[in-house]
């Protein structure tokens, strides 16, 4: 008798978190809202007057403080978000309230409980795919903003065509590429994935990233041939001056903070924002160490003996374009800053163009940075004693039953 | 870093020359006979040495990989299924092995069951492209894991001995 009673309890304890799902996803799928929640309609267009109903008051007011011209054409961008972990689902969040046009999300991982240190998901969404939770907070947040998500790893060989095609055709006009991809995955693989996938469709993307010991981050804007893609040097991080015998890993992948990820998706979207709007300057890299609050900033050249073979199409074309010269707008003034320049003071662009790009080593980038480890020598042989696989004519299909009977 | 019997193990297995990975359908090919000589080569030299630990087959593309891999503890022999992947930016990221039943009873996973690899075997990896292939990953990855991770499992009582 307890027993059916168990079993039944179990089955209602089921049936209220289906419930409780479904009333989620549906809270993403329409604009008029089935759940108790109140969902404002769809605005049109976005309007600049200052009434508390405005839900896009305070972006406009960026017009006219003379920060950005024309802040709606945000609404024409599409951007692509890889991982909406720690960093992507706040960078999702945020330019969701920016009213973007529209996001694209990429994630295969589900909600845990142990995602609860960071921002963003809340506990009642565990069990639910990081896509789909985070489509329905999104669009409860800004019913104005297309939201568009995909449920698979886009490193294996079936799903990478698949996300080529998306980024390459999805974007606010049908047809179109994004106008900016976002990188925050957790692994270098999928970095990799991506970088070849935005190498080989010319995408501007930011890469973005968290230690694993959660006390640093970095963002760093990769222009396919203009700046070092991710496969032209070893990954540059932030060195955070910690004794590599203290560091402790015992028994754990990884430590996450929420500050730090918060820090670092607001450096992303904020650089996101001012290359998708044409305000201020996008930073190629910019480091935060949080142990010091220092954040070194720098930019990469590409590599020209990079080993990626798109990357080096898009150097060339690169170098091919005529490169337009940028007029700073200079403030007029009356009288010379300086009468007399006694000493022959001189001011030196601190990003003067190297005469011949070489792969950087370590001890070649910006203070407070340094690469994962140093790259390999180029002409490095295969050491003497090892032996190499034998070339001859035995099939692959003769191997694969060969190995199969051992 | 690298001890001297891996060391041993791994000047053991064959180095690879293509570099290609799974999106380059004819050099790939080359790359897939490649893989396989070296893995036949290192689990004859597993047998030989008396450590046999793994067996490994692909589907045909040679794509996606699956198997079993073993570890003896005070005479009883552990199994466990292993998978995984072949990444598009294959070789020059390495494939991402997995231990799917063991998913959610160690730290050092990732989702899924991806083992945790140390701070040193990427930097090595990235150094050994693309001499490196499964054969690699397998000596210098999985085994280490292997080796740490199992008797501490044994000892919480997190993993039993199960007859086969």
């Amino acid at each position: 008798m307890s027993h059916a009673i168990d079993e039944l309890q179990a089955i209602i304890a089921e049936m209220k978190s289906e419930m409780e799902e479904q009333r989620l996803i549906s809270g993403s799928a329409g604009a008029s809202g089935s759940g108790s929640r109140p969902v404002r309609d769809r605005i049109e267009r976005m309007s600049a007057e200052v009434v508390d109903s405005n839900p896009y008051s305070r972006l406009m007011a960026l017009q006219r403080m003379n920060i950005v011209k024309d802040y709606e054409r945000i609404r024409d961008k599409a951007v692509a978000i890889v991982g909406v972990g720690g960093v992507g689902s706040v960078t999702a969040d945020m330019l969701t309230r920016c009213g973007i046009g529209k996001l694209i999300l990429f994630d295969y991982d589900k909600v845990e409980l142990a995602n609860m240190n960071r921002l963003f998901f809340t506990p009642d969404q565990a069990g639910l795919s990081k896509v789909e939770a985070a489509a329905a907070t999104l669009s409860f947040i800004n019913p104005d903003v297309r939201i568009e998500t995909h449920n698979y790893n886009i490193t294996t060989v079936e799903n990478f065509d698949r996300f080529l095609d998306t980024i390459s055709q999805s974007g606010q006009v049908a047809g179109q590429p994004v106008d900016l991809v976002l990188s925050c995955v957790d692994n270098f693989e999928a970095r990799m994935a991506i970088n070849a996938a935005c190498n080989e469709r010319n995408l501007n993307w930011f890469e973005s990233g968290v230690s694993e010991n959660a006390v640093s981050g970095h963002i760093q804007f990769i222009r396919p041939g203009d700046t070092a893609c991710f496969a032209c040097a070893p990954p540059l991080v932030v060195a955070e001056n910690i004794d590599e015998k203290t560091l402790k890993r015992e028994g754990v992948c990884a430590a996450s903070l929420p500050t730090t990820m918060g820090i670092t998706a607001g450096f992303l979207v904020q650089n996101a924002l001012k290359y998708l709007l044409n305000f201020g300057e996008v930073s190629d890299y910019l480091g935060y160490n949080a142990l010091s609050d220092f954040f070194p900033k720098m930019t990469l050249k590409p590599n020209p003996q990079c080993d990626d073979r798109n990357c080096l199409v898009r150097q060339k074309e690169f170098q091919a374009r005529p490169k337009p010269v940028v007029i700073k707008e200079e403030p007029v003034s009356e009288e010379p800053l300086h009468a007399t320049n006694e000493w022959g003071i001189e001011l030196v662009a601190e990003d003067a163009p190297e005469s011949d790009p070489q792969p950087p080593k370590s001890s070649e980038v910006g203070e407070g940075l340094r690469l994962a480890y140093e790259a390999p020598e180029k002409s490095s042989e295969t050491p003497a004693e090892t032996v190499t696989a034998p070339t001859d004519d035995t099939s692959v299909e003769d191997l694969m039953a060969q190995l199969k009977s051992m | 870093m690298v001890d001297d019997s891996t060391r041993k193990t791994l000047s053991n297995i064959p180095l690879l020359q293509i570099r290609a990975g799974p999106r380059e359908k004819d050099v790939w090919v080359q790359r897939l006979k490649e893989e396989y000589q070296a893995l036949i080569k290192y689990v004859e030299n597993n047998k030989q040495s008396g450590s046999d630990w793994f067996r490994l087959e692909s589907n045909k593309e040679g794509t996606k990989w699956f198997g079993k891999c073993w570890y003896m503890h005070n005479l009883l022999k552990y199994e466990f299924d292993v998978e995984f992947d072949i990444p598009v930016t294959y070789p020059t990221t390495a494939p991402e092995i997995a231990l799917p039943e063991l998913d959610g009873k160690t730290a050092k996973m990732y989702r899924g069951g991806k083992i945790c690899l140390t701070d040193h075997f990427k930097p090595l990896w990235a150094r050994n492209v693309p001499k490196f292939g499964i054969a690699h990953a397998m000596a210098l990855g999985l085994a280490p894991w292997l080796a740490v991770e199992i008797p501490d499992l044994i000892e919480k009582g997190i993993i039993t001995y199960k007859e086969k």
